[in-house]
């Protein structure tokens, strides 16, 4: 697990308020939304809001979280490609 | 003349048997205190909002994961309902007409200064008072009737009109009314559930005397 | 329950400041909406914002235009306009009914000369009160985007109960950038003026107003009458910000509404939606339609002319709808296009002659709520 998964995880905890969980507690692979972490609508948009405050990365299009936002794996490595920041 | 009186009687106790509702429980949170018809239930030091409703929620293990994304106002309004329906399970058209001074103006603040630097979706949904009311019916499953009403001060014969004008016409069998305010960390909260039930006769009277049972000062004003 | 009739209106727009102006307008199928750029966002957006200089204008007649808020001003110019036509209301005994969702929340970013009180919505009815010397305390609701509505529905309830005999309910809101941010975040705002129940539509357009109706729940000796005889709320318990799939709560509060009114969905003459103009809302409210048996009701959303007014957008539209029975007019949906929704439904396309004899007005919003009004025609 590099670096950027583990912060990753951590603003996520702390940006969407999933009290009680640690980092550890999310595993790469698992789905954020639906039956993995259960995370809803406005979840999505305030994690549109932290890919852009943290990495300088702008989504105009929200069908486009769909596709990154399905695991940590897949929003670390939209990340490594597209970081401004 | 006896007849008369016989008849008057009867018409009053008729007046009374179809318009008359009753406080059957009620909750009241405010300065670290919480009262469950009348008793006090728990106590705290905790000056912090936010650690104090934890703390609440912890007391009353309500293992509700999504309670805390909820703003300040939410919190207050689940802890003061699972205190009222762990008791009372509600039925699925229990209204809630509920009201306070500060509208959402605490999180509307958040939300605010959020916008000077990038605006929170998350605050957002909770800068309108009812809010509150949708937390309520999701974790209740109520597909009632709502109201959110501002008033400067609690306003016990609006919460009674219309709390009553919805028994009476039948559009709910059950009403949880009262008053939730937050402002600048401070909260104050009153709701009571009313029905046919009997018990104490729902008045205009009887909510300013529960509502001020345990408040030693009454709700700011700014 | 009784009915509730519905006597002289105002409204306040970017299309007119009277309810005369504002039907003429939207009959010439005029729309408030304009391109829109603000500065704290690259987004540009379509807003239906009024002319303060031409609001200052209008106002200075009966009020000193640094004493109120954008907002205060819009209001005290729609009940003036009700206070005109009603010389001899007796102010000590007539209820004041204010319906918002923000008030005066500009002033949290730009407070200008005004106190922090200002922003309290509690003070807004005290400034409104005070102006006009109504003696009751002003009943003040803010439920999201049925308010305006759900002010009709409290003014029937309460004036069933003998609270009142005579009231007047407002309705307003700003587009501010509180507002506009909050949208903006949730990427609801469209690029171009909005377009309900439209294949293309992709989300709202913001609008300001102020809506003011007299009510009373005494029959007015006039021939041609409009009543509130039917209304529901309910909600979803779904999702605090997301319609509910099936339009559950919308569909309950049809039902109760038009059992409250004793009649059945063949009845209606005109359904005034909601239509946002969000691809869930509107998917969601044609889901609820047809559930309720509303598909072939000629059916229109006003967003296209005025924006969404949040908390006064159901009173603005259910004046509109009474005025539509009175005129016996169906008012076309402005921007549609082709139809986008799931279920079919009979969209107004352009405007036609129709009896009207009842019409269902229904509204959904943030919270979760649903409200479903039912209004009668009387003929003579």
């Amino acid at each position: 697990m590099t670096n950027l998964h583990t912060e990753l995880k951590e603003s996520i905890i702390e940006q969407l308020n999933l009290e009680d969980m640690e980092p550890a507690d999310i595993s790469n692979d698992e789905p954020l939304f639906g039956d993995g972490l259960g995370l809803d609508s406005i979840d999505a948009l305030e994690l549109i809001v932290l890919l852009e405050k943290d990495y300088g990365i702008k989504l105009t299009d929200p069908a486009q979280g769909k596709e990154i936002f399905v695991s940590i794996n897949q929003m670390a490595q939209f990340i490594e490609e597209n970081r401004t920041k | 003349m006896a007849d008369v009186t016989w008849l008057w009687f009867l018409k009053q106790k008729k007046n009374k048997m179809s318009n008359q509702f009753y406080i059957q429980d009620w909750v009241k949170i405010k300065n670290g205190e919480i009262f469950n018809s009348g008793k006090l239930i728990f106590e705290s030091t905790e000056k912090e909002l936010n650690l104090f409703l934890k703390e609440c929620y912890e007391f009353l293990e309500i293992k509700y994961p999504k309670f805390h994304k909820m703003d300040g106002l939410s919190k207050l309004g689940i802890l003061g309902s699972e205190i009222i329906f762990r008791k009372n399970k509600p039925t699925k058209d229990t209204a809630l007409v509920i009201s306070n001074n500060a509208s959402s103006l605490e999180t509307d603040k958040q939300f605010q200064e959020s916008t000077k630097t990038f605006a929170s979706p998350a605050l957002f949904v909770y800068t309108l008072p009812n809010i509150v009311l949708g937390e309520i019916s999701i974790k209740y499953k109520l597909q009632s009737e709502n109201a959110f009403f501002i008033s400067e001060d609690f306003n016990a014969g609006l919460l009674k009109d219309y709390s009553e004008s919805l028994l009476s016409s039948e559009k709910t069998s059950r009403v949880l009314c009262g008053w939730l305010d937050l402002q600048n960390g401070e909260y104050d909260v009153f709701l009571c559930l009313v029905s046919k039930e009997k018990n104490i006769p729902f008045s205009e009277e009887s909510l300013k005397k529960l509502y001020c049972a345990e408040n030693d000062k009454p709700t700011h004003r700014t | 329950m009784k009915k509730l009739y519905l006597l002289e209106d105002a409204i306040i727009s970017p299309l007119g400041f009277s309810t005369k102006e504002n039907i003429q307008a939207i009959r010439e199928g005029k729309s408030g909406l304009k391109f829109q750029k603000p500065e704290f966002t690259e987004n540009q957006f379509f807003a239906g914002i009024i002319d303060e200089t031409l609001l200052n204008q209008v106002f200075s007649k009966i009020g000193a235009i640094e004493k109120f808020t954008k907002l205060e001003k819009m209001i005290l110019l729609a009940v003036k306009q009700l206070l005109d036509k009603n010389k001899n209301l007796d102010l000590t005994e007539t209820a004041l009914i204010l319906t918002t969702t923000k008030g005066n929340i500009n002033l949290l970013k730009e407070p200008g000369d005004f106190p922090e009180s200002r922003l309290k919505l509690s003070k807004l009815g005290k400034i409104v009160a005070n102006f006009f010397g109504f003696k009751q305390t002003p009943i003040i609701l803010s439920n999201a985007c049925i308010s305006g509505g759900l002010g009709l529905a409290v003014a029937r309830g309460l004036g069933n109960s003998g609270k009142f005999t005579n009231a007047i309910v407002v309705g307003a809101d700003l587009v501010s950038d509180f507002v506009i941010s909050g949208f903006n975040s949730f990427q609801a705002l469209s690029t171009e003026a909005c377009k309900p129940f439209s294949k293309e539509r992709d989300g709202i357009s913001l609008g300001e107003a102020a809506a003011a109706i007299m009510v009373s729940t005494e029959k007015p000796e006039i021939s041609n009458v409009i009543s509130l005889i039917g209304d529901a709320s309910a909600n979803d318990a779904n999702h605090i910000s997301g319609p509910s799939r099936t339009g559950e709560g919308l569909y309950i509060s049809i039902q109760k509404a038009l059992k409250d009114a004793s009649i059945s969905a063949e009845k209606v003459g005109l359904l005034s939606a909601h239509g946002t103009a969000t691809v869930y809302n509107d998917e969601m409210e044609s889901i609820a339609f047809h559930r309720s048996g509303l598909q072939e009701v000629p059916i229109h959303s006003l967003k296209g002319f005025y924006g969404h007014t949040l908390g006064a957008s159901a009173l603005l539209e259910s004046i509109i709808t009474k005025h539509s029975m009175l005129n016996n007019e169906l008012i076309a949906s402005k921007n549609f296009g082709e139809l986008g929704v799931s279920k079919s439904l009979n969209i107004i396309q352009s405007n036609k002659h129709k009896e009207i004899y009842y019409a269902l007005k229904t509204a959904s919003g943030f919270g979760g709520c649903n409200l479903a009004l039912v209004f009668k025609a009387e003929k003579e």
